[in-house]
């Protein structure tokens, strides 16, 4: 499904991303981990297209097409979808309409029809149920006084109604209560599907008990400096990353 | 930031067309003899004459005032030709004498005029440059005593109502632009409401120039007596010319005790060109007296001009009485807007309510220019004022000028104001869920107006948005 190589991305001046190969295949969820500032949300938001970051070198196809060529609504409406370690917060829009608005643009761009007011919150009553989250979260702005609970929840939210192919998770447990954790978590294990995929960016191994990993890698400097299974998340809760890094350099 | 926030290339304005028709139109320049040329070709009664030769008078004794934050090359006054009026225009005739061509242009811009497909629900007066060629719905709003006809109609059929209440809240005394207009005007609308009568349907008037190098001199005169209410409308457009054209409107409301006058506005206005070339100079006075109890409403949604200066005020006369004020006003390329309000609290426990969104996109400059006054009787007056601006990209400005002046210490004020700027995150949040650059922009500027945009009449809520989407199209790349 997806096919990172060899790819190099900056910030400014700054090289952030120094090479990364990663092969994602449908019905995988892969974890990327790694110390802070090792360049695991810069490779999020790379994927996703944000502006602030050029890429530099390499390729990432997306079901045989050209990622990097295109725009980021248009990658969104092959079915990738970014859910933001900060979610954005939009005064005066309320969720219901941006949600609707979304699942419109996606609806459209694949060639279908918008739906009305009325039919989507037939959708929503269902996916709200995925999240658990009452329809009051519909008629606030868009992240606005939300807690950071709430606003994870609505990044989930977002995800059941776009049913994306590819989720990245950006940090999704941060700043997360244990209850909050468990909602978020098992609103994304509701949304696995053999035909879809999850790239889960985390700093603690907490979240990959609730969503758990086919494969992990550890990115460190801007490179994945290892690769295994569920058993190397454990290995680095017990141990920390220092000793990866050690290798790595040596 | 960024090449993704830049470009603003807005949608061609779609009202820039002319209408070829044969017109009266008299020569260039301002004297005496084009001010009692005018009433003459409105074959107006002496006092009225009289009223505009004083105002001539003190026009000649002002200066253009120089206050304002916009830039804008002299104006030549006798380079204006302050009267154009289509040949087949009968400005006291019935909509069935109107001329077809006149017509077809308001059907084009989207007002059709002829009884089968009258906007349904809303009366509309239709001023084409300098005089009004029809209004609509008068026999029906007859019925309940309301009276709504061309200005020019109201001095022939209601001297008496326009003696009593024309100037009585802005004096041709009161500044330069309105001294011009009390000279010079032409035509515009009159309403009447009688005591306790709640209006049927929306009024409005729809403002057309179409004559080059000619000025647009209107008056609105709006009176609802004891009881009465009623919610009017106002919609402008101009044709694309590279030339700059003058409009310098008066507006006056009257609110007798225990009345409601809302007055909104969508000024589309020609804007000029990316580089600033041609638009249109809007300077206008706006202004509404409010009785005992009374309630007097401004909304506004700018989106045209080259040059915007405008205050829409509410003097704040009787006890209880309630001003309001919200404002949407947009500059994109080189447009500049000086607008704002004034709330003049005079009786006891009046209350005003400001709220004021600017939004610059372009190398656009927009300032508010607020004044809120509580005069030493108005015990427990009240005013909160919200003043926020929106950057959209690097090259545009926004600049807040709030003036407060307090003779009473029992008042209460409160004032808040923010800026921000569209940011590239938002607009990436919004494409990474898929939605185009524009529909971002859009959606980030409707909820931004928001609070402004649900205080009009459902169509017109619309049309703004809209106007407001064609405006900043192409800003954001």
């Amino acid at each position: 499904m997806l096919e990172i190589t060899n790819l190099t991305a900056s910030a400014g001046e700054k090289d952030i991303l120094k090479g990364i190969n990663l092969s994602v295949n449908a019905g995988e969820v892969h974890a990327i981990m790694g110390p802070n500032g090792s360049g695991k949300s810069t490779l999020a938001q790379v994927l996703a297209g944000h502006p602030s970051y050029e890429v530099t070198g390499g390729t990432v196809r997306f079901e045989g097409e050209d990622l990097l060529e295109l725009a980021p609504e248009e990658r969104a409406h092959r079915g990738v979808f970014l859910a933001f370690q900060y979610p954005i917060e939009i005064p005066g829009v309320s969720n219901a309409y941006f949600l609707r608005s979304a699942y419109n643009a996606m609806r459209v761009a694949r060639g279908g029809d918008e739906v009305d007011p009325m039919e989507f919150l037939d959708v929503m009553e269902e996916k709200l149920k995925i999240v658990e989250m009452d329809d009051a979260m519909l008629s606030r702005s868009v992240n606005m006084g939300f807690s950071g609970g709430e606003k994870k929840r609505n990044e989930i939210l977002q995800m059941a109604v776009l049913e994306p192919k590819l989720a990245i998770l950006d940090e999704t447990d941060s700043g997360l209560d244990i209850d909050a954790l468990r909602v978020v978590a098992e609103g994304v294990n509701k949304l696995r599907r053999p035909d879809n995929a999850a790239i889960v960016v985390t700093h603690y191994q907490r979240l990959l008990n609730y969503i758990v990993p086919d494969y992990v890698h550890v990115l460190a400097g801007g490179r994945i400096i290892r690769s295994g299974t569920r058993e190397l998340a454990l290995e680095l809760e017990e141990k920390g990353y220092d000793w990866l890094l050690q290798e790595a350099l040596a | 930031m960024s090449s993704e926030i830049e470009a603003l290339v807005g949608r061609e304005y779609q009202y820039g067309f002319v209408t070829d028709i044969d017109a009266d139109t008299i020569p260039p320049g301002l004297s005496e003899d084009v001010v009692r040329l005018i009433s003459s070709k409105k074959a107006e009664p002496t006092w009225l004459l009289d009223w505009r030769l004083k105002a001539y008078r003190r026009w000649l004794t002002m200066t253009e005032p120089t206050w304002p934050n916009v830039h804008y090359p002299a104006i030549d006054y006798q380079a204006v030709r302050y009267y154009s009026a289509p040949k087949t225009a009968k400005p006291l005739g019935s909509l069935d004498d109107v001329d077809p061509t006149l017509l077809e242009t308001y059907k084009k811009l989207g007002i059709p005029l002829n009884e089968q497909k009258m906007l349904a629900g809303v009366a509309v007066d239709a001023v084409f440059d300098s005089v009004s060629v029809g209004t609509t719905y008068k026999a029906e709003l007859a019925k309940h005593g309301i009276i709504f006809c061309s200005f020019s109609e109201a001095v022939h059929e209601h001297p008496e109502l326009i003696r009593k209440y024309l100037g009585s809240v802005v004096p041709y005394s009161d500044n330069f632009f309105a001294a011009l207009n009390s000279a010079v005007f032409s035509d515009g609308s009159f309403c009447y409401i009688p005591k306790g009568v709640k209006c049927p349907m929306e009024l409005s008037t729809y403002f057309r120039i179409n004559a080059a190098d000619t000025g647009q001199f209107e008056r609105t005169l709006i009176v609802a007596e004891e009881g009465a209410s009623v919610s009017y409308l106002e919609g402008c457009t101009a044709p694309k010319r590279s030339t700059n054209q003058l409009h310098a409107a008066v507006v006056e409301l009257i609110a007798l005790d225990d009345a409601t006058i809302k007055y909104s506005t969508v000024q589309n206005w020609y804007a000029g060109d990316e580089n600033g070339v041609g638009g249109i100079f809007n300077f206008v006075t706006k202004r509404g007296k409010a009785m005992r109890n009374a309630k007097i409403s401004w909304t506004q949604v700018e989106t045209g001009s080259a040059i915007t200066w405008k205050y829409p005020s509410v003097i704040l006369q009787g006890d209880n009485s309630v001003g309001e004020f919200y404002s949407v006003a947009v500059v994109n390329n080189m447009q500049q807007a000086d607008t704002g309000t004034k709330m003049i609290h005079i009786g006891r426990n009046t209350k005003s309510n400001i709220v004021s969104k600017g939004i610059s996109a372009g190398r656009g400059q927009n300032s508010y220019r607020g004044q809120v006054k509580v005069m030493p009787k108005a015990d427990g007056a009240r005013n909160y004022t919200q003043c926020d601006s929106m950057l959209i990209g690097n090259a545009c400005g926004a600049h807040t000028f709030p003036y407060i002046e307090i003779n009473n210490n029992t008042a209460t004020l409160e004032h808040e104001a923010s800026t921000t700027k569209i940011g590239e995150d938002q607009i990436f949040y919004l494409k990474q869920r898929g939605m185009s650059a524009e529909n971002a922009v859009s959606m980030i500027v409707a909820g931004f107006c928001k609070e402004v945009f649900k205080e009009l009449p459902m169509e017109f809520a619309l049309e703004a948005q809209q106007l407001l989407g064609i405006t900043l199209e192409g800003s954001v790349g």
